[in-house]
């Protein structure tokens, strides 16, 4: 009874999001990038001591850490703004349904979309790096890895996403707040992190604060992860370095909490909206 | 017999403005009541503290036995908003097998309730190309889904052209015999007039009038106008016997308080007269008494 109600909210705004071509578009988005990070990862490196794939996968990554938060955003910031600038909110919210029942909806159907187009790109990366190089085999459980840890990443965005729209109540607002969200975690927060490092020259901060500021970003949490578990840590240089300190079972905690928490949020901010 | 919707002393404020003051009202099963307002009188407020989509501040409501909003009267009670809106991208059918998977039943009755409010042609199209008096009707076909208890109706008949209208107010009918409550609201009086079994009228926020029709007309009191049209060549001669009476195109125009009619007529009668025509009150005029009295 439950399931089905949120299963019809999600088959609805999955048609919805095939018709607003997000799905084409999101799909392309991944395969295209994925590819070429493929491309130039057959490019003779010299020889690094790893397989193609594992390569791959570190430069996936890094991708992933921006692409997967903003395809998120894009496909999320709108789900409840755009239901109060359509008017369609308060009829919705006349029908015996909890919210957090729509909510549920909603990130089912875009996680939906987020695990085809991460699924496609990672995939065509993969083919093309076991094409070239036969013992890329060894790389395929960080290739799984990325992939289910990049869908939990976008069920972070995601879940972010509804927060902002729930907050701004105006689908140009909610764009603004989504935009400010992804700059500042995963574009900004890293180069705050990096100058504070920097500026301590190895103190207190670095050792203590740093670590903890690196898994309270889901975006830094997802990196970390997925360099820290890979063989490929080496094939990576940035935060490597940082990823050998923390151990992997806290960055896997926070790169599976984070999800919770983010539904927690949108469902908080959600309940406040009064059509 | 209980009443499907009760409300007592019910206020509503927003920012020390009075939407709403101290407003009681019941419907009961089977009663279909119009809640009549100008702009602003509070009608729509009203209508969502009864959906629990807002709260009221001070009064209590009961909805189907149980509190506005809860999970066991939204289960019971159908709302169609004021210019109803849906996602442009889905078909109405699509749209109707959500809203019927979201109440627990089952999505293949959404072409039988197109049908039922004279959609079924466009069931497979997008919801954008619709015009909005189609819109109306598919909000008006998810307010039919599964045996409401009290359908709550915001300006139902805007956008709907005469015809749909009538096949409308057949199917509150319908509705209305199978015990369902009625609460609609709307600008359109005369057809409020002859639809409907009790009248609101809110004015201010305030509810100024409440009843039967009948028993509004006798409360308002107002004249009843009757229109003379004179045998060819009595025109003058009837215009002096009848005092007041002003001419209008070929007849006279005479209006006198409601008991006096039966004098007048009898006056009338004895008068060179070649037709005449009553017309009681409209509910344009009752509505206009009460909701300027209250110093509107």
């Amino acid at each position: 009874m439950t399931l089905n109600r949120i299963l019809a909210t999600t088959g609805t705004e999955f048609r919805i999001a095939v018709r607003n071509r997000w799905v084409a578009i999101a799909t392309a988005l991944m395969v295209v990038f994925a590819l070429v990070l493929a491309a130039a990862g057959a490019a003779p490196t010299g020889d690094v001591g790893v397989d193609r794939l594992s390569v791959t996968v570190a430069s996936l990554t890094s991708l992933s850490v921006y692409l997967v938060p903003l395809l998120a955003l894009l496909m999320s910031f709108d789900a409840i703004a755009g239901e109060v600038e359509r008017g369609t909110l308060p009829l919705l919210l006349t029908y015996p349904i909890p919210r957090v029942e729509i909510l549920l909806g909603k990130l089912f159907a875009h996680l939906v979309v987020l695990t085809l187009a991460v699924g496609a790109g990672y995939a065509a990366a993969g083919a093309a790096a076991l094409l070239v190089d036969g013992a890329s085999i060894a790389g395929l459980p960080a290739l799984w890895r990325l992939t289910w840890s990049s869908v939990l990443l976008g069920a972070t965005f995601l879940g972010a996403g509804y927060a902002l729209s729930a907050l701004a109540r105006r689908p140009s607002g909610a764009a603004g707040l989504a935009v400010g969200l992804w700059l500042g975690l995963v574009v900004l927060y890293d180069l705050g992190l990096l100058a504070a490092v920097v500026a301590n020259d190895g103190g207190r901060f670095t050792t203590e604060v740093f670590p903890l500021a690196l898994l309270a970003n889901p975006a830094d949490a997802f990196r970390l992860f997925n360099l820290s578990a890979a063989e490929a840590t080496a094939a990576a240089a940035g935060v490597g370095g940082a990823a050998a300190t923390i151990p992997l079972w806290q960055s896997a905690a926070s790169v599976l909490l984070w999800p919770l928490i983010a539904l927690f949020l949108a469902t908080a901010a959600f309940r406040r909206v009064r059509p | 017999m209980t009443s499907t919707l009760t409300i007592s002393h019910l206020t509503k404020r927003f920012d020390g403005f009075t939407a709403l003051n101290d407003v009681s009202f019941s419907v009961a099963p089977g009663s279909r009541v119009a809640l009549l307002g100008h702009n602003g009188a509070g009608k729509s407020t009203m209508m969502k503290i009864i959906l629990g989509l807002i709260a009221g501040d001070g009064g209590s409501i009961t909805v189907c036995n149980a509190a506005p909003g809860s999970a066991e009267a939204r289960a019971q009670v159908a709302y169609l908003p004021e210019n109803a809106a849906f996602h442009p991208a889905l078909t109405g059918e699509e749209q109707l097998r959500q809203y019927l998977r979201l109440r627990g039943e089952n999505p293949a009755q959404a072409m039988a309730l197109l049908d039922r409010v004279g959609l079924a042609h466009a069931a497979r199209r997008r919801i954008g190309t619709y015009s909005k008096g189609m819109r109306q009707r598919v909000g008006l076909a998810q307010a039919l889904i599964g045996h409401p208890r009290l359908l709550v109706l915001d300006e139902p008949t805007s956008g709907l052209d005469p015809v749909s209208r009538r096949d409308f107010y057949a199917l509150l009918d319908g509705l209305a015999a199978e015990g369902a409550a009625i609460l609609l609201s709307s600008h359109a009086l005369t057809e409020v007039e002859a639809r409907t079994d009790h009248i609101l009228i809110l004015s201010k926020g305030v509810l100024v009038a409440e009843g039967a029709l009948v028993d509004l007309r006798r409360r308002a009191a107002l004249p009843i106008v009757m229109t003379v049209v004179p045998q060819p060549g009595q025109g003058a001669d009837l215009a002096a016997a009848l005092p007041g009476a002003v001419p209008v195109g070929g007849a006279y125009q005479i209006t006198c308080p409601q008991e006096e009619k039966l004098a007048l007529l009898g006056r009338i009668a004895t008068l060179g007269v070649a037709d005449l025509e009553v017309t009681p009150p409209s509910l344009e005029d009752i509505y206009s008494h009460f909701s300027r009295r209250d110093g509107q």
